[in-house]
């Protein structure tokens, strides 16, 4: 639940907007770049899974390219994820018990090339048995001295709906926005870097429906702590700035690294940093290994233990927004296939990628039954994320 | 003052488009154009993992390419 929108989407503020778009146009006029290209017709079939904590989430992606003219190109994608959770957030909360759901997402847009500039437009719908969601982008990129640089704003809008199972009656929406700006831009020959900005806004219902914050138990009678349900606030706005880049080393490998800075309305501050080196081992095979590290404060109204029931406006513990980090090592290895073609296909590739993520958290502690208290530690649990995909060009 | 920034970028940007030759020549991109360089190679695998971070972490966006980038068309 509380599913960000997973849409790619644009720009900052009005002023950054149109200060962006001014100076785009300006150049749009006189610059006489390179022609650009869309993306080459592709297919992929992907499998992915997520293990970690009692949480097992699988399922296939497809994802499919095809231009129906020099200047168009048309793209779909269907993507599903089965999950099976006894995560701590549900075992520990009397209202939930351990589940299966199913969440299945389609996805469909359009490149449209004139000139050097590419206009995108997509649309996406997520549906699970208590969410849906409906996303609408809009995006743009233009490129600039002979394509060495190339800028990026795109919006994209979100329409959310919350139910909640066992309670027909509820239900409640989410409106989302998105604004995003970027730049690539070419360094030398063998340097590449990229900056982006993202805003992002959220009004509505932002918390799980089901989930609980928990309370000292008043009466002395009772057991040490009580539940009571999340309560958050009906806004979000956050900022996110990265910038990465990648450094081409003889004769046949990369490095690449990147930083994110990220702030919001409720007080979470993350930073993430990023770096790998990527190779080809043969004419066929290219690996890639990578290290990342994140680290987040938690929001202004988390808290493992409240002192009493509603004694703040705003109250959650949920285990996303109380301050931790974690440590992500990569493993990646790709093998190439019919690279002379076969029938309508120009060439195809098999890639797998393994993630090991160890979570460790500041504050929110481990209140599985059979704890007290005075016994319990704070949470700790490894993730082991892969995905298996085929690739064809045709 | 507040347009300064404005007409600096704009000025800056007319010189550009005036004067500048690119200053990495077409056939001087082959490494820029090499796989290994591309900031999302498989767009199926990077919208995956990133699916799988902000899921789990309290932040979000400017993650994943801005798009374009190599020149090498």
């Amino acid at each position: 639940m509380l599913r960000v929108v997973q849409v790619v989407v644009v720009a900052v503020t009005k002023r950054i907007l149109a200060f962006a778009g001014l100076l785009l146009m300006s150049q749009a006029v006189m610059l006489q770049a390179q022609a650009a290209v869309l993306p080459e017709d592709r297919a992929d079939v992907m499998y992915h899974s997520y293990d970690g904590q009692n949480v097992e989430v699988t399922g296939p992606s497809v994802l499919v390219r095809k231009g129906l003219s020099q200047n168009v190109s048309v793209f779909a994608n269907y993507y599903v994820d089965n999950i099976s959770s006894a995560s701590i957030d549900v075992v520990t909360q009397g209202s939930q018990k351990a589940y299966k759901e199913t969440r299945r997402e389609g996805s469909i847009g359009a490149d449209l090339l004139y000139e050097d500039t590419t206009f995108t437009v997509g649309i996406s719908s997520s549906e699970e048995d208590d969410y849906s969601a409906n996303t609408t982008w809009f995006g743009l990129t233009q490129e600039f001295f002979g394509g060495l640089s190339t800028l990026s704003m795109g919006y994209a809008r979100g329409a959310d709906k919350v139910r909640k199972n066992g309670d027909p009656t509820f239900e409640e929406e989410v409106d989302r926005r998105s604004y995003r700006l970027g730049l690539t831009q070419v360094i030398s020959r063998n340097a590449l870097i990229g900056v982006t900005w993202e805003t992002i806004t959220d009004q509505g219902f932002l918390n799980n429906p089901y989930r609980q914050y928990r309370y000292i138990n008043p009466d002395p009678n009772g057991a040490e702590t009580a539940f009571a349900f999340e309560k958050y606030p009906n806004t979000r706005t956050s900022n996110a700035a990265s910038v990465r880049g990648r450094y081409f080393l003889a004769p046949d490998s990369a490095v690449h690294g990147e930083y994110r800075y990220f702030s919001d309305d409720w007080d979470i501050r993350a930073h993430n940093i990023a770096f790998g080196y990527t190779r080809h081992l043969n004419s066929r095979w290219m690996a890639e290994a990578g290290y990342r590290y994140y680290t987040q404060t938690g929001a202004d109204f988390f808290s493992n233990l409240f002192e009493a029931e509603d004694s703040q406006n705003f109250m959650g513990r949920d285990k996303e927004t109380s301050p931790f980090d974690n440590h992500t090592l990569r493993f990646g290895v790709t093998y190439k296939f019919m690279p002379d073609g076969w029938k309508f296909m120009n060439s195809g590739s098999l890639n797998f990628n393994y993630e090991f993520i160890r979570f460790s958290y500041d504050e929110y502690t481990d209140n599985s039954p059979g704890t007290t208290l005075a016994t319990e530690e704070l949470l700790e649990f490894n993730a082991h994320v892969f995905n298996i995909f085929a690739s064809f060009w045709f | 003052m507040r347009l300064l920034p404005v007409v600096i970028l704009l000025a800056l940007s007319s010189a550009a488009c005036t004067q500048v030759e690119p200053w990495v020549k077409p056939y001087e991109r082959a490494n820029l154009a090499d796989p290994v360089m591309l900031f999302e190679r498989d767009p199926v695998s990077e919208a995956y993992m990133h699916h799988v971070r902000e899921a789990r972490e309290g932040a979000r966006g400017a993650a994943g390419s801005a798009g374009g980038g190599c020149g090498c068309n």
